[in-house]
């Protein structure tokens, strides 16, 4: 009879697992959006106006601390759901075929343990900055230059390849994601729930092709 | 027909145990999977040996008792079908056949292939009832309830209780079978009375029996020999939400 590490009921679990990450799920609409600029071919002007705008803006300052937190929700109960359903079954079958259901379910874990991994790195690239925890490359014309820090990044294949692996398990991760999120808090229904699957489809395509295309465009044809 | 049987053998629930394999030679084609069990269990007995302890009871689908994961799968490679129901003739002449019981903390092994499913009735004795004053039957047409609705309530009442949703399940999560037995009261007029305070307690004694977690991988679905819906876990998931934002403060 022992509980989870958590005191609430496993539905409530999914719950705010599923509400954190639909949060993060609007969150990327709108940083995708934001990087989409840099490929305006105005140097940078336009993405650089945003980031000023974006950075200056006290709503924007409140929901970085609210995006921290539900980044910081969505990982930590997804480690103690991971942790809870692997020891309910002890001992595990001997020969077990593959589920013929959705593949990308079964690796959420794997999936969100990639992109955590991909979040310290571009905290470490990016972010960190802002606060001082990490110097600024030399090359950057000035301070929090976010459109030069990119450019010296992606002209290096490494980073560029880190990038483009992290987004396609991104993309695995969002198409179980997306539908997934809309089960657990029991939106379902016959006629609207085919069309949530494909709509989910489309959005985690739409996200990692176009996080994918920044770093390809710096790398090729900057 | 020959095959090669490879058997969970576990003496009791304390016990150590470990796969024997057992050659079966002559298996007609039309036994159904238990007749071949038992023809097995025929020679086993008749070379002084112990039989190989399964469940069983109906052998017609309908009690669910003969849950066995059959090669990697919960009731065997055949769909919608118990254990009970499969046949000899789904399986290829010379195969080796992997029997093994269902897998979960909450279903802890009694004996060879039986599992404990009490987990299961303890979630129905927590609510999976409705309160009712006893008289005489009431006349049938006092509750209207619309064609769609009724054919939904017993799709859900379908499940046989079998256990294959948790046998299937990455999590070895029993929210199909809750769901199915939580859905079959909440959508009509007699279960709808109690129906927050149900789901409430339902859950809360799937959540002590120690079951796991849904990920929405639906492989309960596709494993359920009765094709229970996972439509029903959103209903479940509907419900308690309702059950929680909506609860009342008693005074
Ligand atoms: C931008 C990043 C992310 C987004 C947009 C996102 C979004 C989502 C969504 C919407 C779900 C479905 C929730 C549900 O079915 O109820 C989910 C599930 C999950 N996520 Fe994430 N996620 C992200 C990052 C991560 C990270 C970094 C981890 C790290 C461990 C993670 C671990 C998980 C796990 C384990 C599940 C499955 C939970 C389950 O089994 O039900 N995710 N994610
Ligand atoms: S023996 Fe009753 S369902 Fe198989």
């Amino acid at each position: 009879m022992k509980k989870s590490v958590i005191n609430l009921s496993s539905l409530s679990q999914k719950y705010v697992m599923a509400l954190a990450g639909m949060f993060l799920m609007i969150f990327l609409i709108f940083h995708l959006a934001t990087n989409l600029l840099m490929l305006a071919g105005d140097g940078g002007k336009a993405f650089s106006e945003a980031v000023t705008f974006l950075t200056e803006s006290p709503l924007v300052k409140i929901m970085e601390y609210v995006l921290f937190a539900g980044f910081l929700i969505h990982i930590l109960l997804g480690l103690v759901l991971q942790w809870h359903n692997y020891r309910s079954r002890p001992v595990k079958y001997h020969t077990r075929l593959r589920s013929e259901t959705s593949t990308f379910s079964r690796f959420m874990f794997h999936t969100g343990v990639i992109i955590f991994v991909f979040l310290v790195i571009h905290l470490i690239n990016f972010f960190f900055i802002r606060l001082g925890w990490v110097a600024q490359p030399d090359h950057a014309a000035h301070q929090h230059d976010f459109y030069s820090m990119a450019v010296v990044l992606f002209q290096n294949p490494w980073y560029t390849a880190i990038y483009l692996v992290s987004f396609v398990f991104l993309g695995f991760h969002l198409k179980h994601a997306f539908q997934s999120s809309f089960q657990s808090l029991g939106l379902n229904h016959t006629k609207y729930t085919p069309v949530i699957k494909v709509i989910g489809i489309i959005y985690a395509i739409a996200i990692s092709v176009g996080f994918a295309i920044i770093p390809v465009y710096f790398l090729f044809f900057y | 027909m020959n095959f090669t049987l490879k058997i969970w053998r576990q003496k009791n629930a304390n016990a150590k145990g470990s796969f024997q394999t057992y050659p079966l030679k002559d298996v007609s084609p039309e036994m159904s999977f238990l007749e071949m069990l038992d023809y097995l269990n025929n020679q086993l007995i008749a070379r002084g040996n112990e039989p190989v302890t399964f469940e069983h009871d109906c052998r017609e689908g309908i009690c669910g008792s003969c849950g066995l994961y059959i090669n990697g799968r919960p009731h065997g490679p055949q769909r919608s079908t118990t254990t009970c129901e499969l046949h000899m003739r789904d399986f290829k002449d010379g195969e080796t056949i992997v029997i093994e019981p269902w897998r979960s903390k909450a279903f802890p092994v009694i004996k060879d292939l039986i599992v404990d499913r009490s987990s299961f009735e303890r979630i129905m004795h927590a609510g999976g009832f409705v309160n009712v004053n006893v008289g005489c039957a009431p006349e049938s047409n006092s509750n209207p309830i619309g064609k769609l609705i009724a054919d939904k309530v017993f799709d859900a009442a379908a499940c046989i209780g079998c256990g294959a949703c948790v046998a299937a399940c990455k999590n070895s999560s029993a929210m199909l079978y809750a769901a199915a037995k939580i859905a079959q009261y909440a959508m009509i007029p007699q279960g709808k009375v109690e129906a927050k305070e149900r789901v409430d307690k339902m859950v809360k004694q799937m959540d002590a029996e120690g079951f796991g977690f849904c990920s929405n991988t639906y492989a309960c679905e596709f494993d359920c020999p009765k094709g229970i819906s996972t439509d029903f876990i959103a209903l479940m998931n509907r419900e308690f939400f309702s059950s929680k934002a909506c609860k009342q403060k008693h005074a």
